[in-house]
């Protein structure tokens, strides 16, 4: 281990310290101690290295050897934002700048009897024991040290709550903007989202940046799917050749209920996405898309879990990669059918194209079954265009360049349709073909 | 239009074509008829400009031009069309917007402004009526769980829409019923002009009652060893090949 590793350890730690001392009684509270407990377990679990088979072939020396700061004020204007090109549509559209949530540049367009939406910080202090009580319910923070920190250091981001039978008809989309004009900047949001029984709601999280200087982001998102609740969650990234980011989402489904998740990451120098569904529930139907598409020597790692507890459910998951110059991908797909998961059907597979020899994908589908009466299969390709493909619309006029592009757009059009918000879809596409026309 | 000299070409080191001679005048439909591995789909191939074969000796001149040194984009733009024995499923493209690529594209190379999306639709739907073409199978990605004949009517569909000058038909009454055969060469013949040429390439005479050559060549062993009118076709299907190979093996002797 390094000095500098020790050196961003002990600053978070004497960080942590430093604001607890000025919390007074409130350190005493529920919300409090659970953020200590993680904070323990931070401080036992470390940065994971290499030899964390979790973090194999994810290194996170580099994000850690640089130094971060983690209490940026907010000081993004709506002039800032117009280089970013963000999509506009008729929705709940929340800004959080390095982390904080922006008031004024956000719109919040549905009605409080349909949904509430607030700032994680607000709604605290305006409803501590509703937060609290969906507060670190879902996750783990003893296994993971940027989950824990996560907890540890959890101050802003969103929490959305959308009562029993309520479809909610405008989308909620949470922009993420880590602001790295002037220096190296990180930030931790947590976001909550409790979604009651026969509840929809259809939410997008998007991550961009400003500037050159390094951005670490480190966000974790809970969400509770209600009984007979369907939720679409949309997770897109477009940040900066200098960005780093780990995430992790953390959901737990109840019975009869639909989970659409789609995770896409266009640009970004390291990320690393967990996408974790415990399927608490009969008659589920949880489904998992991914694209990523980093060229560079960008790298995306994304491992999900797709956890059956419960008999009679459904999940299907399929991830698409284009790996350009020296890129480097990972995909790591669990699906744990625990023992009373009888009658499970879970689909996994994961396609690659790699462009180029330098560019490597690692795949890794993974599959501990307990349960003897299920359907589960698991598949993996990862291969070059379609030589006889290409020759095909070569012959019919089309130039290799341009049939390329169409082929590869073909390629991440299965997971870009499955987007149901139109402007984030649209705008995808668009970011798609203009790297596809980019050598 | 077509003028073939002495062409070679080999595949992984293995020579396939051994000196072609073959001149094709506008108007003219040619078979090219032979046994199996005797390198029919070989000379359409490499006509078309696939990159796996290497041509090692002679030259194609396609309206003045050299064919070989142009991509298969370029010599699609410039008026050959190859109908492939096996299309290929693309899936995730629709056969519209497929071909309205291959259209504009075509239309670049040839210095002419894109079809606007109207007459180009109009076009598209003349064109599918030609081959009983089914519209929803338009808006469906490209071959993918096509049947074989819907596939080979798609080839014949696409050749509509691209009118080319040189159409080359690789095998494509290969898997064919009858009916989908006749649909197939109904397509072939409506395109027929004294400007417009064909090379079919086919192991039986079957699709030549249907769409009847002005010449017929027999491919055997990478040459032309032997042409003639539509009347050898019959003679082939009634005494197959083995007299004609008979005949090869006695000039290599001597």
């Amino acid at each position: 281990m390094s000095t500098e590793t020790i050196d961003l350890r002990t600053k978070l730690i004497t960080d942590f310290h430093a604001r607890e001392s000025v919390m007074n009684g409130e350190a005493k509270s529920a919300f409090h101690q659970k953020k200590r407990a993680a904070f323990t377990q931070f401080e036992t679990l470390g940065f994971p290295t290499p030899k964390n088979e979790e973090w194999k072939y994810s290194n996170v020396r580099d994000l850690i050897s640089a130094s971060y700061n983690f209490n940026t004020s907010d000081t993004l204007s709506a002039e800032d934002l117009i280089d970013l090109k963000m999509p506009e549509q008729a929705a709940n559209i929340l800004y959080f700048v390095n982390g904080h949530y922006n008031p004024a540049l956000s719109t919040v367009v549905s009605s409080t009897d349909q949904i509430i939406i607030d700032s994680l910080q607000n709604a605290y202090k305006n409803n501590p024991d509703l937060v609290n009580s969906y507060f670190d319910e879902l996750v783990k923070n003893d296994s993971d040290a940027f989950t824990s920190l996560n907890t540890a250091f959890a101050h802003d981001g969103v929490f959305i709550y959308v009562p029993n039978n309520q479809t909610v008809e405008h989308p909620v989309i949470l922009r993420f903007v880590s602001d790295a004009r002037v220096e190296n900047v990180a930030s931790q949001p947590r976001n909550i989202i409790a979604v009651g029984k026969n509840a929809h709601v259809k939410i997008a999280e998007a991550f961009r940046t400003i500037g050159d200087e390094r951005s670490f982001t480190n966000v974790v998102t809970e969400i509770n799917v209600g009984e007979e609740a369907g939720v679409e969650y949309y997770k897109v990234q477009n940040e900066s050749e200098n960005a780093y980011h780990i995430g992790t989402t953390q959901v737990r489904m109840l019975e009869k209920s639909h989970f659409y998740a789609a995770t896409v990451t266009l640009n970004g120098k390291f990320t690393r996405n967990n996408l974790n569904i415990v399927i608490d529930g009969e008659h589920c139907e949880a489904h998992m898309y991914g694209l990523y598409f980093p060229d560079g020597t960008q790298h995306v790692d994304n491992h999900t879990v797709a956890d059956h507890s419960k008999p009679n459910s459904e999940s299907n998951e399929l991830y698409k990669g284009i790996l350009r110059d020296k890129s480097k991908g990972v995909f790591n797909g669990k699906i744990f059918v625990r023992p009373d998961a009888q009658k499970t059907n879970a689909f996994q597979s994961c396609k690659n194209i790699v462009l180029s020899n330098d560019a490597t994908m690692y795949t890794k589908p993974q599959l501990e079954i307990f349960a003897d009466d299920v359907k589960c299969s698991h598949g993996t390709t990862t291969g070059q265009i379609d030589e006889e493909a290409l020759f095909y619309m070569r012959s019919r006029g089309i130039s290799k360049a341009e049939a390329m592009s169409l082929l590869m757009f073909a390629f991440c059009a299965d997971v870009v349709s499955q987007i149901k918000i139109d402007s984030i879809r649209e705008y995808l596409e668009n970011v798609i073909a203009e790297k596809l026309s980019r050598k | 239009m077509l003028s073939i000299n002495g062409l070679r070409a080999s595949i992984d080191g293995k020579e396939i074509l051994k000196g072609i001679n073959l001149e094709i005048k506008p108007g003219e439909v040619h078979a090219i008829m032979g046994p199996n591995g005797s390198g029919k789909s070989t000379l359409a191939s490499v006509l078309a400009g696939r990159e796996e074969y290497e041509v090692t000796a002679g030259t194609v001149t396609f309206d003045g031009k050299d064919l070989l040194e142009l991509a298969a984009e370029q010599r699609a733009a410039e008026g050959i069309f190859l109908a492939f024995q096996y299309p290929v499923e693309i899936p995730g493209v629709t056969t519209i917007n497929f071909l309205k690529t291959a259209v504009n594209e075509i239309r670049k190379y040839n210095g002419e402004e894109p079809l606007d999306a109207a007459r180009f639709l109009k076009m598209v739907r003349e064109k599918a009526k030609l081959v009983s073409m089914n519209d929803s199978l338009l808006k469906r990605a490209l071959n993918e769980g096509f049947s074989g004949g819907e596939k080979k009517r798609n080839e014949i569909f696409q050749m509509a829409v691209l009118e080319p000058k040189l159409a080359i038909l690789d095998e494509t009454d290969s898997g064919l019923d009858i009916d989908a055969l006749r649909i197939v060469a109904e397509g072939v013949n409506s395109l027929r002009s004294p400007e417009r040429s064909a090379i079919v390439v086919t192991h039986y005479q079957r699709l030549l009652d249907y769409i009847v050559p002005d010449f017929v060549h027999v491919l055997y062993k990478g040459r032309i060893v032997k042409s003639g009118g539509k009347e050898l076709a019959f003679e082939l299907e009634e005494k197959g090949y083995d007299w004609i190979k008979a005949e090869v093996e006695a000039q290599e002797v001597n």
